[in-house]
C-alpha cells in the first residue's frame, strides 16, 4: 500500500467540521458560484471531471508546501503516493499514468517507452524499447541498463533503499545464487533483466502478470546512472530524466527545481515545462499551508490529503471558498478487519454479528463525516476499476441490526455475549473515535470491546501486523485503512485477502484470511490478459471476501482539497489517491 | 575561578553522559525490556511489507543485532573518533562527533542538526532580547511607580501575556499580519549573513509571540524583586549620600534584583535552544525543535538521541554561564 499522511487528518477533520456544518451532507455542491478572480476557476469538484484553469502560461514559480517531510525524493526509495506522483517531474518511470480527471486519470500510457510493454505469449517475459534520443540533464544518453539498474537498487537492497516496496524481488526469476543487490554484488546483476541494447529492456518472471504495466509506473524504473549512485546519498544529487532537474536540496526544509534543459518534448507528449522554478517547502504547519494555498502563496499541498479541520469548516460556510475545492474519493478504504484466527471470530457466525452490529453512519461521523468518506460496503473502492456495487449484510439505512445481530451471535453459540479487543493507532484521533463507536454498538448484543491504542510506527511491527501478538492478546478485531500500490483489484486486494501473504511481522492481511478460493481467484485474474475479464474476478473476489465476513467496509475515503486559482492545470486523479495530478501544474503569479 | 570553570565543565561533561546514556536507555533498553525484539525494531524501518531479508539487512547495519552495551558503547566511540557506515556502494564516512545515522533517511544526524541550530538561535536570542528589553522595562517602571495607571496596565497586560500560549499568539499574529493585513507576508526563514533585514522581518512575529509570552514573567519579576530592593536599608544609604535617582535605581536597585531574573534568564534560554518546538511548528521554522518533532514522529532514534544530547548541552551550558555571571551581576557573590 502506497502510505498517505492524510489519514491521521482525515479523521481529526470529522468533529470539527460536523459541529460547524451541523452534519451537512457531503453532496456536490451545484458549483454555480465562482471564485472571484478565477480565471475558469469551475466551481466545487470541478477537478474531479476536468482539467481546471487550462494553460500553457509559462514562467514563475510554483510553490508546494508539505506538513512533516517524506520518506525520500529519491525514486527507487519512496513509497508515498505523492511522491509518486511528484518525483515524475524530474524521473521518467517505463510508463506512467495520463492526467485525467478521476477514474480517467487511472490511464496508463507510456512515458520512458515508446509503447506498453509486450508480453510473450506465455505471459512470463515483458519486452519494452525505449524511446529515441532521451537524455539526462547532464545531456548523457540515457539507456535501457540504467533501468535495470535502478530496479535492481531499490529492490535488492533494502539495507540501503528500505522504504519501497518489493514487487520485482518478488515477482521476477532470481539469480541462481540469491542476488544480493547492486551494492553488494559486483558480478554482473539480475540475470531475469536483460538489455540486448541500450534501447531495450525485458523483464523474465517467476509467474504471469497481467498488471505488469502497472508495476513499472512505479518510480523505481525511473532510470539511475550507476556511476552516480552513492546509495543513501543519491537523495541530494538525483540524477533528472523528467522536465526538471534538482537545484538545490536541503532534507527536511526545502527541494528547489529548474527546467532541465536537456529535456526534449518531443520525446514526452504528456509533459509540459511551465514554471520557472518548482519549490517545495517542508515542515509547515497544516494550517499555515491551507492559508498561503487561500491567499496564494503556494499552489500545491504537496500531501494532498486535504485542508485541515479549521479550515474545512472555515470553507464550507463560505460558498466562495467552497467553489474553489475538490472532495475527490482517495482510493481507499476505512475498514475494521476480523481476526480469523482468534476464538470466537473464527466462527463465521460471530463474525457476521459484528457485520450486523455495526451502525456505519456513527462511524462515519466519527470518521469526519460524508464529505471525507462514503459508507462502503465493498472491499473495493468505487474508483478502483473492477469494483461493483453490492452489499452482503445490508441492515437498514446502513445503521446496524441488533435482531440480526443477534440471531448471528446465538447461531456462533455465543448468546450472551463475549470479550475482544478492538485495536487502533493513537496518532489517529478519528481512527480511536471510529473504534469508541464500534464499541458501543457492539456493547448492544453484549460483545465487549477494550480499545488498544498503538502508536502508528508499531502498529504492524509490533501489534496488528504481528498475528501471534494479536493471538496472544485477544486482539480479535483491527482498525484499518488500505489503499491500492496501483488501481487495479489485484493491486488493492492482493496483499490484505492472499494467504500466501500472511507475514509473522508487518503483515497486511490483517484478517488473516486464507481461502484456497480467494488465493485461486487470485492467480486466476492476474495471468489473464483480458482486462475486463480480470476486473470481472475482482468483483467476485470482493464478494468472497464480503461473504467470509472478515472484513467491515466502512467508508470509502475522501480527500478534501483546496484549489488556489493561481494554479494552472490543476487536476484531481485517481491514481494518486485523489491528489492534483503533479506533473503540469503551473502558476499565474 | 579557574579551577571552578575546570570544576563545572567536568560536571556538565559528566552530565551530558549520564543524559546520553539515560536517553539510550529510554529508546533502545526500554523496548526489550517490553518484549520488543531486534526484529520488531528493524522492521520499522524497512518500509512495508518487508521481507525476512530485508529485516535481516537493516538489523545487521543499523546494529540492533549487537548487544545494548555494544550499541551503547558504538555510540560513545563515534562521538569522539567517527564512524563508518555502508549504506551505499561505499562506506560512508561519519565525521566526529558521530551522533550515528538518521535511520529515516540514511543521513548524518550531527550536520543535519547543526543546520537548524543558527534557526533556532537567531529565534532564542531575538525573543530573549525582546522580552528582557521589555519584561525588565516594565517591571522597572512599575515598581517605581506601584499602583499608577501604567502599573497596573502593564500588569493586566502581563497576566494576558502569561496565560495566552504561544499556539495562540502566533497564530493570531500570523492571521492579522501574515494573511489579513499581509504587511508581513510569505515568512520564510532567511539567514542573517544573506540579508539581516529580511532575517529580521521574517523573525519579528515569532519574536513577538515569544517574547509576549515571556516578558509577562519578567516584568513581574522584576517589578516584585524592585519593590522589595527599593525598601532596603542601603537603598535610603544611597539616596541619603546624594546619589541622583537614576544611579540609585539601575547601579543599586536593579542590581541587586537581576539575580533571580538572570538565574531564570540562563533556564529559559537554554530550554529555548534546545528547541522552541510551539514556535517553530507554528511559524514554520526548521530549527532544532521541528527537527525533535519530525524525528519523534519518525521514531528515528539516533536523531532522537542527538536533539536530545544538543538541548541537554545547551541547559548546562546557559546554567554555567549564568553561575559566572552571577560574580558580576551581584557584588556578594565570590566564585571559588
Amino acid at each position: 500500500m502506497r502510505r498517505s499522511r492524510t489519514v491521521a487528518l482525515t479523521a481529526a477533520a470529522a468533529a470539527a467540521v460536523l459541529i460547524v456544518t451541523g452534519c451537512s451532507s457531503g453532496s456536490k455542491s451545484s458549483g454555480s458560484s465562482s471564485a472571484s478572480g478565477s480565471a475558469g476557476g469551475g466551481g466545487a469538484d470541478a477537478a474531479t471531471k476536468g482539467v481546471v484553469n487550462a494553460s500553457d502560461k509559462k514562467g514563475g514559480t510554483v510553490t508546494y508546501e508539505m506538513k512533516g517531510a517524506p520518506d525520500s525524493f529519491d525514486p527507487g526509495n519512496t513509497y508515498y503516493a505523492y511522491i509518486y506522483n511528484f518525483s515524475r517531474l524530474y524521473g521518467r518511470p517505463l510508463t506512467t499514468f495520463a492526467p485525467g480527471a478521476g477514474a480517467d486519470g487511472n490511464k496508463l500510457v507510456p512515458d520512458l517507452a515508446e509503447s506498453l510493454g509486450k508480453p510473450s505469449a506465455d505471459g512470463l517475459t515483458w519486452t519494452y524499447k525505449l524511446r529515441a534520443g532521451l537524455k539526462y540533464d547532464d545531456g548523457t544518453p540515457i539507456s535501457s541498463k540504467d533501468v535495470k539498474y535502478a530496479v535492481e537498487r531499490s529492490n535488492f537492497a533494502p539495507d540501503v533503499n528500505s522504504n519501497g516496496p518489493t514487487y520485482f524481488h518478488d515477482f521476477l526469476v532470481d539469480n541462481a545464487t540469491p542476488y544480493q543487490g547492486p551494492y553488494k554484488d559486483k558480478t554482473g546483476g539480475l540475470d531475469s533483466i536483460e538489455t540486448p541494447d541500450d534501447q531495450t529492456i525485458v523483464f523474465h518472471l517467476k509467474q504471469p502478470f497481467a498488471d505488469f504495466d502497472y508495476l513499472v509506473s512505479a518510480p523505481q524504473t525511473v532510470p539511475v546512472p550507476q556511476a552516480k549512485d552513492d546509495g543513501s546519498g543519491y537523495v541530494k544529487h538525483v540524477v533528472s530524466s523528467g522536465a526538471y532537474k534538482f537545484d538545490s536540496y536541503d532534507d527536511g526544509k526545502q527541494l528547489t527545481l529548474v527546467p532541465n534543459t536537456n529535456w526534449d518534448p518531443a520525446t514526452d507528449p504528456i509533459r509540459k515545462q511551465l514554471a520557472d522554478k518548482i519549490v517545495v517547502r517542508m515542515g509547515m504547519e497544516q494550517s499555515t499551508i491551507d492559508k498561503d494555498l487561500m491567499a496564494g502563496n503556494a499552489q500545491v499541498d504537496l500531501v494532498g490529503g486535504g485542508v485541515d479541520p479549521q479550515t474545512q469548516a472555515q470553507i464550507l460556510q463560505n460558498p466562495k471558498l467552497k467553489a474553489n475545492t475538490d472532495n475527490a474519493y482517495g482510493g481507499r478504504l476505512v475498514y475494521t478487519a476480523i481476526n480469523t484466527k482468534v476464538a470466537p471470530f473464527d466462527n463465521i457466525e460471530c463474525r457476521k454479528a459484528v457485520q450486523y452490529a455495526i451502525d456505519k453512519v456513527s462511524v462515519q461521523t466519527t470518521l469526519g463525516g460524508p464529505i471525507r468518506g462514503q459508507i462502503a460496503n465493498t472491499v473495493l473502492p468505487p474508483d478502483i476499476a473492477g469494483h461493483q456495487d453490492f452489499n452482503v449484510w445490508e441492515t437498514k439505512d446502513n445503521k446496524g441490526d441488533l435482531d440480526k445481530a443477534k440471531a448471528a451471535l446465538k447461531a456462533c453459540g455465543k448468546p450472551d455475549g463475549f470479550n475482544t479487543v478492538i485495536t487502533a493507532r493513537t496518532e489517529r484521533d478519528p481512527e480511536v473515535q471510529a473504534a469508541t463507536a464500534i464499541q458501543a454498538a457492539l456493547k448492544k448484543i453484549n460483545i465487549n470491546v477494550e480499545i488498544q491504542k498503538y502508536a502508528q510506527g508499531k502498529y504492524f511491527s509490533d501489534a496488528a501486523g504481528v498475528p501471534q501478538f494479536t493471538q496472544d492478546h485477544n486482539i480479535g478485531l483491527m482498525m484499518m485503512q488500505w489503499g491500492a500500490d496501483w488501481p487495479t483489484g489485484y493491486g488493492f486486494l492482493q496483499q490484505i485477502s492472499d494467504g500466501r501473504a500472511i507475514k509473522a511481522s508487518g503483515n497486511s492481511n490483517l484478517a488473516q484470511l486464507n481461502d484456497p478460493e480467494v488465493n485461486k481467484l487470485l492467480d486466476d485474474a492476474i495471468t489473464n490478459t483480458d482486462q475486463s475479464a480480470r476486473e470481472k474476478i475482482y468483483g467476485q473476489i470482493d464478494k468472497k471476501i464480503m461473504d467470509q465476513a472478515v472484513y467491515v467496509p466502512l467508508t470509502d475515503f475522501k480527500v478534501f482539497l483546496y484549489r488556489p486559482d493561481s494554479a494552472t492545470n490543476l487536476v484531481s486523479t485517481s491514481a494518486f489517491s485523489g491528489e492534483y495530478d503533479y506533473l503540469n501544474i503551473g502558476t499565474t503569479k | 575561578m579557574f579551577a571552578y570553570i575546570i570544576r563545572r565543565i567536568f560536571a556538565a561533561v559528566v552530565l551530558l553522559l549520564v543524559v546520553s546514556a539515560v536517553t539510550f536507555a529510554i529508546f533502545f533498553l526500554l523496548p526489550r525490556i517490553a518484549g520488543e525484539t531486534a526484529d520488531q525494531l528493524a522492521t520499522q524501518y524497512v518500509g512495508k511489507n518487508p521481507s525476512p531479508e530485508a529485516i535481516a539487512a537493516v538489523k545487521q547495519n543499523l546494529g540492533f543485532d549487537q548487544p545494548l552495551y555494544t550499541q551503547y558503547w558504538n555510540f560513545l566511540k563515534g562521538l569522539v573518533s567517527g564512524a563508518e557506515y555502508k549504506f551505499g556502494p561505499d562506506p560512508v564516512t561519519c565525521h566526529v562527533p558521530c551522533f550515528g545515522y538518521s535511520f529515516k533517511n540514511h543521513l548524518e544526524v550531527w550536520p543535519e542538526l547543526t543546520k537548524r541550530i543558527p534557526i533556532t538561535l537567531s529565534l532564542a536570542i531575538g525573543a530573549a532580547v525582546c522580552w528582557l528589553v521589555s519584561g525588565v522595562t516594565t517591571g522597572v517602571i512599575s515598581a517605581l511607580k506601584p499602583r499608577s495607571i501604567f502599573d497596573r496596565l502593564a500588569m493586566g497586560i502581563a497576566l494576558t501575556g502569561v496565560s495566552l500560549p504561544v499556539f495562540f499568539t502566533g497564530a493570531l499574529l500570523l492571521t492579522l499580519f501574515s494573511y489579513q493585513w499581509p504587511i508581513l507576508d510569505n515568512l520564510q526563514y532567511v539567514d542573517f549573513t544573506d540579508d539581516p533585514l529580511m532575517w529580521a522581518r521574517n523573525l519579528i512575529l515569532p519574536w513577538i509571540s515569544l517574547a509576549f509570552l515571556y516578558s509577562a514573567l519578567y516584568a513581574r519579576l522584576t517589578r516584585a524583586g524592585m519593590l522589595e530592593t527599593m525598601s532596603e536599608d542601603y537603598i535610603r544609604t544611597a539616596r541619603a549620600k546624594g546619589l541622583v535617582e537614576r544611579k540609585v535605581v539601575t547601579r543599586h536597585g536593579l542590581r541587586a534584583a537581576l539575580t533571580p531574573i538572570v538565574t531564570i534568564f540562563g533556564m529559559d534560554l537554554g530550554l529555548l535552544l534546545g528547541g522552541a518546538l510551539i514556535t517553530e511548528q507554528v511559524f514554520s521554522l526548521q530549527g532544532v525543535g521541528a527537527f525533535a518533532v519530525q524525528a519523534i514522529a519518525d521514531n528515528d532514534l539516533p536523531k532522537i538521541l542527538g536533539v536530545t544530547l544538543l538541548a541537554a548541552f545547551f541547559i548546562v551550558a546557559c546554567n554555567l554561564v549564568v553561575d559566572l555571571l552571577y560574580a558580576l551581576v551581584d557584588p556578594r557573590v565570590r566564585l571559588s
